[in-house]
């Protein structure tokens, strides 16, 4: 299975050595195998879109957009708003990207993305009824890779849900009533781990991705329930590996959140 | 999963909409060589799911940029046909079957020895013909005897298996009903042999001890599973009837 998201070639002395740093307990960029590339997002960066979260997660960058506009509900959700997720790897993003429809690894984020929100009622989307059966809000959540440098699960699942927590609803421009904030019930937040040996690294980059035996995304919420997993590549996990994966994710995921909530509250004063 | 219901899925006895206990499989049946035409093949009956699958392979990968110098490329189709469920699926890959294919594929190159062809691929259809929930996990147990059948040197003979939460109850393999309205779903695939696990997913609402709980069942039933995947390939040589 060719992996385009990681297809960089790493040369073999690159293998070795980051083999050698596990060793010694350190990562090729000094970080330890829990710690987080810096994270930075900028709320509102396309005030065009209802939402957006423009996110820095090391070299790693992706602008999520947040459009809502009136639409047919589903037949068996009368009731209900929709939601749905798609993700672009635009050629600008990596020498391995290609233009084109969503290949599959475009598919597979954005549907961990996806899971990721609905599966944790991230967005209320009983509220989002206009007229029950007939008119809902539609809330397309769509995302953007401009550098790829590992890890987009969780930099476009980050600033999913930071896209959603600033995005309001523009009732207004429909003539429907006042413009109101997108009802947003929770967080979740996705930490993805790669194995590299038997060692297995937070929020991979790229050359710890490039070498990686087998990758796992866990989703959580503020509540510490866990909302989603996807486990990729053509190695394995022994169970006891996915328990430590889990609880780590759990750690991992509270302190991106302080980071996702705070910003917002800076955008508020 | 998620849907609103009334339906009460646990009764008072604890047991499920189908009679089953929690920790229950719903009734499998295997068997292998079910298709003249291709390399290896198997079929599956598990719960109400029907599902085919068939190897082709290995052979020379094409197109060209396809192959790998060290290695065969396992490349899995997951497929529905239109009528396998109640509304009509629109015929052909969608997002939710590309994105199916893409794991299984992952998951069975971690015990095929692909090093020994290099340059070649390896197909493996997965032809859903009714679904009633489990349908990658029921595939994937029925791809990999198709996989045995057709020779593929394995270090392990692959068995998926999903189980969820229902009614705030942690139950092995889930059905239809249990899969539209529970709380939870995990489906995994483990290698019986080491009890690595190749292919795992989870889409829900659970805390740690659920989910281990969920994991713990799929561990335990992976096992029987597996023991019908062995006797099943045993009988093909023998000759006898389906292993139910």
């Amino acid at each position: 299975m060719s992996n385009k998201f990681s297809e960089g070639v790493v040369a073999e002395s690159k293998r070795d050595y980051i083999k050698k740093l596990a060793l010694k307990g350190t990562r090729i960029d000094g970080r330890n195998f829990d710690e987080v590339r810096p994270l930075k997002i900028t709320m509102g960066f396309v005030t065009r879109a209802e939402g957006s979260a423009l996110v820095e997660l090391g070299d790693t960058r992706v602008l999520v957009g947040v459009k809502i506009e009136p639409g047919q509900p589903f037949p068996d959700t009368p009731n209900m708003g929709i939601m749905t997720t798609n993700a672009e790897l635009v050629p600008l993003a990596s020498p391995t990207f290609e233009p084109g429809p969503p290949g599959e690894e475009a598919v597979e984020l954005a549907r961990v993305v996806d899971r990721g929100i609905r599966e944790s009622h991230a967005i209320d989307l009983e509220k989002l009824v206009i007229e029950e059966g007939e008119k809902v809000w539609v809330v397309f959540i769509d995302i953007h890779i401009l550098d790829y440098n590992g890890n987009l699960f969780d930099a476009c699942g980050i600033g999913a849900i930071a896209a959603l927590n600033n995005a309001i609803v523009p009732a207004s421009r429909y003539n429907l009533g006042d413009d109101f904030k997108l009802p947003v019930l929770h967080y979740p937040v996705p930490v993805t781990f790669a194995k590299i040996g038997e060692w297995i690294v937070a929020d991979p980059n790229l050359d710890e991705e490039s070498i990686a035996s087998a990758r796992l995304t866990v989703t959580t919420n503020e509540e510490g329930m866990i909302n989603a997993m996807q486990k990729g590549l053509r190695g394995t996990f022994t169970y006891d590996e996915v328990k430590k994966v889990i609880n780590r994710s759990l750690n991992i995921g509270q302190q991106i959140r302080k980071n996702i909530l705070g910003d917002t509250d800076d955008e508020k004063n | 999963m998620g849907m609103k219901t009334d339906m009460r899925l646990i009764d008072d006895n604890g047991l499920r909409i189908d009679g089953r206990l929690p920790n229950q499989l719903r009734p499998i049946k295997m068997q292998v060589g079910v298709l003249k035409r291709a390399d290896g093949s198997a079929y599956i009956e598990w719960g109400g799911n029907k599902i085919i699958t068939a190897v082709y392979g290995p052979h020379e990968a094409y197109p060209k940029h396809m192959q790998d110098p060290n290695r065969a490329v396992v490349r899995a189709r997951y497929n529905m046909a239109s009528f396998s469920v109640d509304e009509r699926k629109r015929p052909g890959p969608d997002r939710r079957s590309v994105e199916l294919s893409k794991v299984i594929s992952e998951a069975l190159t971690s015990v095929i020895f692909g090093d020994k062809f290099p340059r070649t691929s390896i197909e493996v259809y997965i032809e859903v013909l009714q679904a009633d929930a489990g349908t990658r996990v029921a595939g994937i147990t029925a791809a990999s005897l198709a996989l045995a059948d057709a020779g593929i040197p394995m270090r392990d003979i692959i068995v998926g298996c999903a189980a969820g939460k229902v009614d705030g109850v942690v139950v092995l393999d889930l059905n239809k009903e249990e899969d539209n309205y529970g709380e939870a779903d995990v489906p995994m695939a483990i290698l019986p042999r080491t009890g690595e696990i190749a292919l795992l997913q989870m889409d829900g609402n659970m805390t740690y001890e659920e989910l281990t709980a969920a994991m713990d069942m799929i561990t335990e039933a992976a096992k029987k599973i597996h023991q019908m995947q062995v006797d099943t390939l045993k009988s093909k040589y023998r000759g006898d009837e389906d292993v139910e």
